[in-house]
């Protein structure tokens, strides 16, 4: 379980709290309109951003000591998940490996993930030499050796055409249950939560509010969320 | 966040290192030469004029080198011909071409024996003196030209390409065009270039020693020289050196003060439609300014090589020993520059946003504003009552060039190491790559192109520095500029030809070399 203890994130002058936990396992979608602070509230999950109160904890540990690459999670990032001077080999091999020396069944591991994500016999190329969905892809069989019970997409595939990002989504979940990681999902499409996550956070005014199942929270969206949603009072 | 805490201190430690021994060099010496000069005599009245010329060389080379520099970079504005863009990429080149040699060029061309005499001969008339002020501000015209025309071409392509088209479909004609676009560029790009140049031509130090001296044409660097070299006069020569940083500190500040477009060669390519500037009168005129500006950088360099290459086999010894000095001192001086930029710059990264970060930067510019005369000045009085100075020559040479050569080193590796952490930082961070990994996989391979460059600028500067090695070294010591000089004033040109073509061959070679290293299948 992911737990959000009081946590009270300060950056400039903007504040965000978040106080609600989150079941192994499921897979989370974070709403709201840009500026509320959903990138902010990954970035303290992650370690990137130190709380200014409150506390992260992963099945009852605090993960408030560890560094960004010692917690128990994975991040994707909008952009920049590989390095353009590695090869699709090296940037998945990262995920296992910092220094990439690499015993003869991790190496075996990342051919594998690229395997199973689509990208057999594309080892060797560089991300320049991919097309978007295959950078994507990359970044996603990372996930797979890193095998982090946390995984925390932000935006990952915004930069996407909607087909693609749909293929994508199925594909996060796809691993998501193959590895039973814990998601958290920051999007600012309701459709992305609608296709694959089972809850959602909805992100405004400085606050986190505790998940809510995906269906029941769009069909009965409180006053903020249709305000952000710019819909009628009820979906068709 | 142990870890973290750790690779914090350990790049804010290394850099507060790096900046100890700049602020050491810099000030240190300073304050050594500030002790020694207060038991000095006061300044005489040579002193003063020496003072006098420096602020007025400065002033005519500044004014000379951006007024002719407008029409050129006008001219490279509005017109597109073949070889363009290697006309502007040589533009720079005056950067990494040692002084000494360029004066040797200078003296082939505009000399008494020079090209412009001898046609000058054919007429009758008598043959052009290259020596005293006007030598000296042809000099710094010849490397300097070429610095202002990047600088105020940068300004003109700085204007949006739709104005001058909006232009053209008023119907602007060129006087138009020059009131209502051109000169307000020019109102704000021209004092910026001028401080600068004024500023590089109150420090320079090898042009004078060659073209100036006597009572009517020295610089307060020259008076230092002389101070040491001649009279031994110590106290004088702090005296001076003290007159000296304030003269420099005074016009970097000026020059900090205007803007000063950036010539980093980017963008430089693009060329604005304009038929307000079509008619065959201005497409001459532009020919001309553009043939002239080549013909000057072109023909010194030229001659160079001309009377360089039958004399470049079979050199004396002396030269060829100088010239393996001069390589290892400017290989050694290269890495100190980098062992000082790097944790300057990465230290910068880590407390950016604090004020110590603004006071490290600061700290990394200070070589501009000092002298390098100076700075020798203060390491002797600080090192002669311990160590013969002599002895010292060459690890001061490279320490001092390493000096001089910081601020343009962290030009470079500031922002790229900015943008580097800044992009890959957190995806780094969050796959836990720290120390050695970081350093393999990250900085390196996206960092190898600046510090190419920057190594490259570094290796060429000291290979063609003649400055503080011109106070020190005996003749068992010099350097290959140094001893490019010597023949030069022993009248042996034949030999000064050969040495000045090695010297400028090395100097391009260690630059290419090290910018090639770092583009070489480097991935952007």
């Amino acid at each position: 379980m992911l737990t959000l203890e009081g946590l009270t994130v300060r950056q400039g002058g903007f504040e965000l709290r978040a106080d609600f936990s989150v079941r192994a396992g499921a897979m989370t979608a974070v709403i709201g309109p840009s500026g509320a602070g959903k990138s902010t509230l990954l970035s303290a999950i992650a370690g990137f951003i130190r709380p200014s109160a409150g506390r992260v904890l992963w099945q009852g540990e605090d993960l408030g000591p560890l560094l960004p690459g010692e917690r128990p999670a994975t991040v994707i990032f909008q952009d920049n998940n590989l390095f353009p001077h590695l090869s699709a080999f090296s940037n998945v091999a990262l995920g296992l490996r910092p220094s990439l020396k690499l015993g003869p069944a991790e190496g075996a591991a990342v051919e594998a993930a690229l395997a199973r994500v689509g990208l057999a016999g594309l080892e060797g190329r560089k991300p320049a030499a991919l097309s978007g969905g295959q950078q994507s892809r990359v970044a996603l069989a990372r996930v797979l050796v890193r095998a982090r019970p946390l995984l925390l997409l932000d935006e990952p595939f915004a930069a996407l055409g909607p087909a693609l990002r749909a293929e994508m989504l199925d594909l996060v979940a796809e691993l998501a249950r193959d590895t039973q990681a814990t998601v958290l999902m920051v999007t600012h499409d309701p459709a992305d939560a609608e296709q694959v996550a089972e809850q959602v956070t909805f992100v405004d005014g400085g606050q986190a509010l505790a998940p809510v199942p995906t269906g029941q929270l769009l069909a009965e969206p409180p006053e903020a969320l249709r305000a952000y949603l710019g819909q009628r009072k009820t979906r068709p | 966040m142990a870890g973290r805490a750790r690779q914090l201190n350990l790049a804010v430690g290394a850099g507060s290192a790096a900046a100890a021994v700049v602020l050491a060099l810099t000030l240190g010496t300073l304050g050594a030469v500030a002790w020694r000069a207060e038991s000095a005599a006061r300044l005489g009245p040579s002193d003063w004029a020496a003072v006098r010329f420096t602020l007025l060389q400065a002033t005519l080379s500044a004014l000379i080198s951006v007024a002719l520099a407008i029409p050129v970079a006008r001219a490279l504005a509005r017109r597109r011909f073949a070889g363009r863009g290697v006309l502007i990429t040589l533009l720079g080149a005056p950067f990494i071409l040692p002084v000494i040699v360029a004066v040797l060029g200078l003296l082939a061309v505009f000399g008494r024996a020079g090209l412009l005499s001898q046609f000058l001969g054919r007429f009758g008339l008598p043959p052009v003196q290259i020596y005293g002020l006007h030598g000296v501000v042809l000099a710094h015209v010849f490397f300097n030209l070429p610095l202002a025309t990047r600088l105020i071409l940068q300004g003109w392509l700085a204007i949006p390409a739709e104005r001058f088209r909006l232009a053209a479909s008023l119907g602007f004609s060129e006087r138009d065009v020059g009131r209502e676009l051109e000169r307000p560029m020019l109102r704000e790009v021209l004092p910026g270039a001028f401080a600068v140049i004024f500023a590089i031509c109150t420090t320079s130090f090898a042009v004078v020693l060659a073209l100036g001296g006597g009572p009517r044409a020295t610089t307060v660097e020259l008076a230092i020289y002389q101070a040491f070299r001649f009279d031994f006069d110590l106290g004088r020569a702090a005296g001076l050196a003290l007159v000296q940083f304030a003269i420099g500190a005074a016009a970097a500040g000026l020059a900090l003060r205007f803007q000063v477009p950036q010539a980093t060669g980017g963008g430089l390519d693009r060329v604005a439609g304009r038929p307000e500037a079509d008619s065959p009168g201005r497409r001459i005129a532009d020919t001309a300014w553009i043939s002239l500006a080549a013909a000057f950088l072109l023909l010194p360099l030229g001659m160079i090589v001309l009377r360089g290459a039958p004399a470049l086999f079979g050199m004396p010894p002396a030269v060829l020993a100088a010239a393996l000095r001069s390589v290892l001192v400017a290989l050694s001086s290269t890495v100190l520059a980098l062992a000082l930029a790097l944790p300057l710059a990465f230290a910068m990264w880590h407390l950016r946003g604090r004020r110590l970060a603004g006071w490290l930067e600061a700290l990394g510019y200070l070589p501009v504003a000092a002298s390098p005369l100076v700075i020798g000045t203060g390491l002797f009085i600080l090192f002669h009552p311990v160590v013969d100075p002599v002895a010292l020559a060459l690890p001061v040479t490279v320490v001092v060039n390493a000096t001089m050569s910081l601020p343009f080193a962290l030009r470079a590796l500031v922002p790229a190491v900015a943008r580097v952490e800044g992009r890959f930082g957190p995806l780094a961070d969050s796959l836990g790559m720290h120390g050695q990994a970081r350093l393999r996989h990250l900085h390196w391979p996206r960092l190898r192109r600046p510090i190419g460059f920057s190594a490259g600028l570094a290796a060429a500067l000291s290979m063609g520095d003649l400055g503080v090695i011109a106070l020190f070294a005996d003749p068992e010591q010099a350097t290959l500029p140094l001893q490019l000089y010597r023949l030069m004033a022993a009248y042996r040109m034949e030999d000064a030809a050969g040495a000045g073509l090695l010297l400028l061959v090395l100097a391009v070679a260690l630059f290419w070399l090290f910018d090639r290293g770092g583009r070489v299948n480097a991935d952007t």
